[in-house]
């Protein structure tokens, strides 16, 4: 440890493994670092492993190897309520049978902080979620809004450096959501506290994160800030999972500068960045985001034709499904504006794309 | 000479219980010598059966076919309903071709009453104590009985002649057995037992549990007569307070070492499983413990306390008629004298007596000692007095309870 | 926030009448519309719950009234003697017995004799005085031949005609609606002219009796209650597959006959049972000083909190299953040591299933009568015993009535009492 305290990063995952029964890896090596005062969020399917980091994280499960550092000291042997840890859980985990006050005041009685300052204390903090005036409330009589509004209060109440989120939007509806999303981040940003958030919504994840840690199987598929994971994925799970997609399948031919010659199964050559394609010959998969694909006057390399199968008006742009390569599976945004050409279903037309903007990656499984 | 004996003792009996339940009221002292004779007429009546001069049995009943039929016969339950079951039951079923369905019961009117208030009567024929009859037939529960009806004695005596006097006289029963109850004790338990009703209440010279029933019935008197009350003076001094006061002081004095029982099975399970040290119990219970199972079990007959036992066929019964032949067969002579050597109550036909010899499966074991009025065991007995417990077990029964809550 | 604004619009186009309700498109009132749509629907419902309601009723309800009416009314006297009971009635209780009332009583006792209704009337009026079942049964059947003077026709058969207490209590047994067995279900005593006293000293038994079902009814549910609790939380944590089969140990009570499980008992506790027999094995006791464990209250205890437990496991179980795992640990990462988060969050989560299972506990404690008559011994006795005493022993259905009805309100209250303080929305049965 000869590094200045100040570079230690405040969380450390080194080496983390996780399995319940003995047989099979919940968490494979889990290696993760997180500044002070940055919000990290997990993002994956269920099943991936997310939820468990965080538990672990928080002491309600313990790591089958590996240690979890926080600030600096292993945390593996310190119980949870020892760990001063804020969190919010999924289904808000209030208390029902004590009032919103009395469960923003739980944490600061268990440790014995004046009277005084504990109603102090609640009252700033209801304050900052603006439910000023529900602290006589019972949670059965708030709304599932309100409900996180308080949870996210209590779990900040305490002052802890570390708040770990578990899902804490997932039960409200489309327009709350965005709004708490908002919310949440401005009091990460106004509090400075370091932030742990799991989801699966990756909309949210791309709303509030500084770096997002892409979980499947146990492992970490990419650790980026949320345009790095847009628009670079590492690999074609990242790609598949964050945003939408075109995939193409082929066959390496040549990689020149990083740029790999690729011959599409069922058409012509074409360039991609070669982010992740093996050697000469190996199969790769292409991605290219529906709004980076241009349509009719197309320049450079990368030609290929298209027959338009469905349209959908979707306001700002026209969302176009086409035939492209024998896969009918093809999505082209074209913005809704002037200079943009207007398509018929039934054309064919002619789509293609800057070589920057298509990446050669791995074949993901089930990615056919 | 036993057919003398027996006679005079009849008459005897006659005066005694005609005085004592009937319209009885005045003189006591009178009353009581009258039993005083009939006791010690009885006791000769009852050891000549051993003696095994046994007339043949006359032809008192013909069995009418009641094919068909079904009878549902309430008693006790345990050894005493197997004695009727071997003596009444099966005979009857082979003479008659009617089905009897065998229920058990604890005692008491409440079934009766429910039933017959209910207007849905199942029972056909109950084993009922001399007080529950004469109450049954009192609250209009019981169906009067002819008594004409019944059978003449096997020597060809007129059933009114052959029963013992004053026990036809309750309008709706006919009596079957004389019963008592008594205590015992385990004898291998007890090298040196208790010989004394005033022994079962002496926990300092008999250390060890007692058993009582769960009832102030029989427990009052044997209380009072271990307290040193004479027999014939138990009922008069019972119906003062101050003796009412004296007899629960004296259980009292052994209310900490008592098991209830309610059961007439329970007590020769408790001494058998050494619960208690002594108990009070039926006698038939206790005989029918040493005679079938061979315990060793001795009965003190000192302070005993007696009473009948009889049938009656409750109002409104569904089988009134199959169930009058039972009862007619089960107190004809014969099935009389059977019963009593399945257990040991006194059969209540004088010309039984003569026609029981020895235990069904001991032809060396006889049983006329066994009988509660058995001279040997007659001297210290006191009848039951059931119009003292119709007047009285309401106060009785509350007090005791209070007193055993308390 | 959202809600309320939702709320206030309504449609300002909705025609109303001059009372400002709202009215249906056809000019009707709205609420009128409502009900006439709805009836197909109720009477629908109401013909479904009706087999039912009629069922309860024909078996529950009814013979409850029933039995309770028979606590305040006992007819008996004045079904079968009619000329009787009202002259007795107007009697004042004091003046000596008139002709009048000798009369009538000479008469109606011919009649009753005659039909077999007198030894009713005597058990009724020697429950009032001791004694006067005789006294009826044997001046009855001399009353044929009694002659006017009837007064002096009846002393002279029986000295205790002469005595006013006897009069005083045909005139209580007269009064078919009488407070008299209420009375006696609290100790009490109806006098003639109307007061009430209490019973003499060792006379006095029901309330003792009713103070101590209670007693032992909250101590069953306390032991029910810790020994379930631990045993619930168990369940409630295990696998279910495990704990489905532990449960059948829980239930294994519920599914075995009664006399098994009091023979089991007694083979147990008893003096000589296993149970000592191990204490003076392991020499927790000698052997000539076994404890006793059945056929007194500890036996009662014993077996009551045998049998209940399930009553109390189940409602806690279930609604320990219902508590998400989130708020213990929502507590802990809040700062709660185990015990905090276990005392302030989780066991105030139980209390419904707390209060369900102690309500049934209790409930069922009180009205038990089988077991403690089977194991209680003498001081193992509750007040259900003498419930069922009266109703198949003694015979006094209207004390039974009494005693019923009073034990009925108690539970009412308590019922009452539980939803003041814990609230009866608050109670989960599973």
């Amino acid at each position: 440890m000869t590094e200045a305290a100040t570079d230690r990063p405040f969380v450390h995952f080194d080496g983390v493994q996780k399995s319940y029964d003995g047989e099979t890896l919940v968490v494979k090596n889990l290696n993760l670092e997180i500044a002070p005062g940055e919000f990290v969020t997990m993002l994956g399917p269920s099943g991936s492993g997310k939820t468990t980091c965080l538990m672990m994280l928080a002491g309600f499960e313990a790591a089958t190897s590996g240690e979890i550092y926080l600030k600096g000291q292993p945390i593996n042997n310190v119980p949870p309520h020892k760990r001063n840890i804020g969190m919010v859980f999924q289904n808000y985990a209030l208390f029902p049978h004590m009032t919103v006050a009395e469960n923003l005041a739980f944490p600061l009685q268990v440790r014995k902080m004046r009277r005084a300052d504990v109603k102090a204390k609640v009252a700033r903090a209801l304050g900052m979620v603006q439910m000023d005036d529900f602290g006589n409330r019972k949670p059965a009589q708030l709304s599932g809004g309100q409900q996180q509004r308080v949870a996210l209060a209590r779990a900040l109440v305490f002052e802890p450096e570390l708040v770990l989120m578990d899902e804490p939007l997932g039960a409200l509806d489309k327009q709350l959501r965005e709004h708490m999303q908002y919310e949440i981040k401005h009091i990460h940003e106004q509090l400075g506290v370091t932030v742990v958030y799991v989801t699966h919504d990756q909309s949210e994840a791309l709303t509030m994160s500084d770096r997002i840690a892409v979980f499947d199987d146990g492992v970490i598929q990419q650790l980026a800030p949320p345009a790095d994971l847009y628009e670079r994925p590492d690999n074609a799970f990242v790609a598949q999972f964050i945003g939408e997609n075109n995939r193409l399948p082929g066959i390496v031919s040549a990689i020149e500068n990083g740029v790999a010659l690729v011959t599409l199964d069922q058409g012509p050559d074409v360039q991609a960045l070669a982010v992740n394609c093996g050697a000469v010959g190996s199969r790769t998969m292409l991605s290219i985001r529906p709004e980076r694909v241009q349509v009719n006057n197309v320049a450079g390399p990368n030609r290929l034709d298209g027959h338009v199968l469905e349209l959908i008006y979707l306001g700002d742009h026209i969302r176009c499904r086409m035939q492209v390569c024998g896969r009918d599976d093809f999505i082209v945004k074209v913005p809704n504006s002037p200079e943009h050409a207007m398509l018929r279903e039934g054309e064919t037309c002619t789509v293609g794309w800057n070589t920057d903007d298509c990446r050669a990656l791995d074949l993901a499984p089930g990615a056919m | 000479m036993t057919l003398k004996t027996l006679i005079g003792a009849a008459s005897a009996l006659a005066m005694t219980t005609g005085l004592a339940h009937a319209d009885a009221h005045g003189d006591n002292a009178a009353a009581m010598k009258a039993l005083k004779d009939a006791q010690a007429a009885i006791s000769k009546a009852l050891a000549a059966l051993g003696g095994g001069d046994a007339m043949s049995a006359g032809a008192a009943y013909d069995f009418p076919s009641l094919e068909g039929d079904q009878v549902t016969v309430v008693s006790w339950g345990g050894a005493y309903t197997k004695s009727q079951v071997e003596a009444y039951h099966k005979p009857f079923i082979a003479g008659t071709g009617a089905k009897i369905v065998s229920e058990d019961y604890n005692g008491g009117l409440a079934e009766i009453k429910a039933q017959v208030e209910a207007g849905n009567v199942t029972w056909d024929i109950v084993d009922v104590e001399l007080s529950d009859a004469v109450r049954a037939c009192d609250e209009g529960l019981a169906e009067e009985i002819d008594k004409s009806i019944l059978p003449a004695g096997a020597d060809g005596t007129d059933a009114m002649d052959d029963f013992i006097a004053g026990t036809l006289d309750v309008e709706c029963a006919v009596p079957t057995i004389v019963w008592s109850t008594i205590f015992a004790y385990d004898s291998e338990k007890m090298a040196d037992g208790p010989k004394t009703i005033a022994d079962f209440f002496d926990t300092k010279a008999f250390p060890g549990k007692r058993g009582l029933r769960k009832s102030p019935k029989a427990n009052l008197e044997m209380a009072l007569m271990a307290d040193g009350v004479a027999a014939d003076e138990v009922y008069d001094v019972l119906s003062s307070d101050e003796g009412v006061d004296r007899a629960f002081a004296k259980l009292d004095s052994i209310k900490d070492d008592v098991v209830w029982w309610e059961a007439g099975a329970q007590p020769p399970q408790l001494l058998a499983d050494g619960e208690v040290a002594m108990t009070t119990a039926y006698n038939g219970r206790i005989f029918n413990a040493v005679a079938a199972e061979d315990k060793p079990f001795n009965i003190i007959w000192d302070g005993q306390v007696w009473d009948l036992d009889l049938w009656i066929i409750p109002k409104g019964a569904k089988n009134k008629d199959a169930a009058m032949e039972f009862l007619k067969f089960s107190t004809s002579t014969q099935a009389l004298a059977d019963q009593a050597s399945w257990i040991s109550y006194g059969p209540t036909r004088k010309s039984s007596a003569p026609l029981v010899a020895s235990y069904n499966s001991k032809p060396d074991l006889p049983m006329g000692p066994q009988m509660p009025t058995a001279p040997e065991n007659f001297k210290n007995a006191l009848q039951n007095d059931f119009e003292f417990w119709a007047d009285n077990q309401d106060e009785l029964n509350e007090r005791f309870n209070a007193w055993l809550a308390n | 926030m959202t809600e309320a604004s939702y709320q206030a619009t309504s449609f300002p186009a909705s025609p109303t009448d001059a009372q400002g309700a709202l009215l249906a498109a056809d000019g009707t009132p709205l609420k009128l519309k409502l009900r006439q749509s709805m009836r197909a629907s109720r009477m629908r419902a109401f013909g479904l719950v009706l087999p039912l309601l009629i069922f309860v009723l024909a078996s529950f309800v009814i013979p409850i009234l029933v039995l309770l009416w028979q606590g305040v009314y006992n007819g008996t006297y004045e079904n079968d003697m009619p000329r009787s009971a009202p002259i007795m009635r107007a009697w004042d209780g004091a003046s000596p017995p008139s002709e009048a009332m000798a009369e009538a009583m000479v008469l109606d006792m011919v009649d009753a004799r005659k039909a077999k209704t007198i030894g009713k009337v005597a058990t009724r009026v020697n429950r009032e005085l001791s004694g006067t079942r005789s006294l009826f049964t044997k001046s009855a059947r001399r009353a044929a031949k009694m002659e006017a003077p009837y007064l002096a026709a009846l002393e002279k058969a029986d000295k205790d005609w002469a005595d006013l207490e006897t009069w005083r209590a045909i005139k209580i047994a007269a009064t078919s609606l009488t407070p008299a067995f209420y009375a006696a279900a609290v100790d009490a005593k109806y006098t003639a002219d109307g007061a009430f006293e209490m019973q003499s000293e060792e006379r006095r038994i029901h309330v003792n009796l009713f103070i101590k079902t209670m007693l032992v009814s909250g101590a069953v549910m306390l032991a029910c209650l810790l020994l379930g609790y631990p045993v619930a939380y168990l369940l409630a944590h295990l696998p279910m597959k495990t704990s489905n089969l532990l449960m059948i140990l829980v239930l294994l009570p519920f599914w075995t006959s009664l006399l098994v499980r009091t023979t089991a008992w007694i083979a147990m506790l008893q003096s000589q049972g296993v149970l000592n027999d191990i204490f003076v094995w392991i020499g927790i006791t000698s052997d000539d000083s076994r404890f006793s464990l059945i056929y007194n209250m500890t036996g009662t205890l014993i077996a009551m909190t045998h049998i209940l437990l399930p009553f109390m496991i189940l409602p806690i179980y279930s609604v320990m299953r219902a508590i998400p795992p989130s708020h213990v640990r929502a507590a802990k990462s809040l700062g709660a040591t185990n015990w905090t988060a276990f005392w302030r969050v989780y066991f105030p989560a139980t209390i419904p299933g707390i209060g369900a299972g102690g309500l049934l506990v209790f409930i069922l404690s009180i009205g038990y009568y089988i077991t403690p008559a089977l194991v209680g011994g003498q001081d193992g006795q509750l007040i259900s015993n003498f419930i069922a005493y009266h109703m198949q022993r003694s015979l006094n259905w209207s004390l039974a009535a009494a005693l019923g009805g009073i034990l009925l309100v108690i539970v009412l209250i308590l019922y009452w009492l539980y939803d003041r303080i814990v609230g009866i929305d608050n109670m989960k049965l599973g």
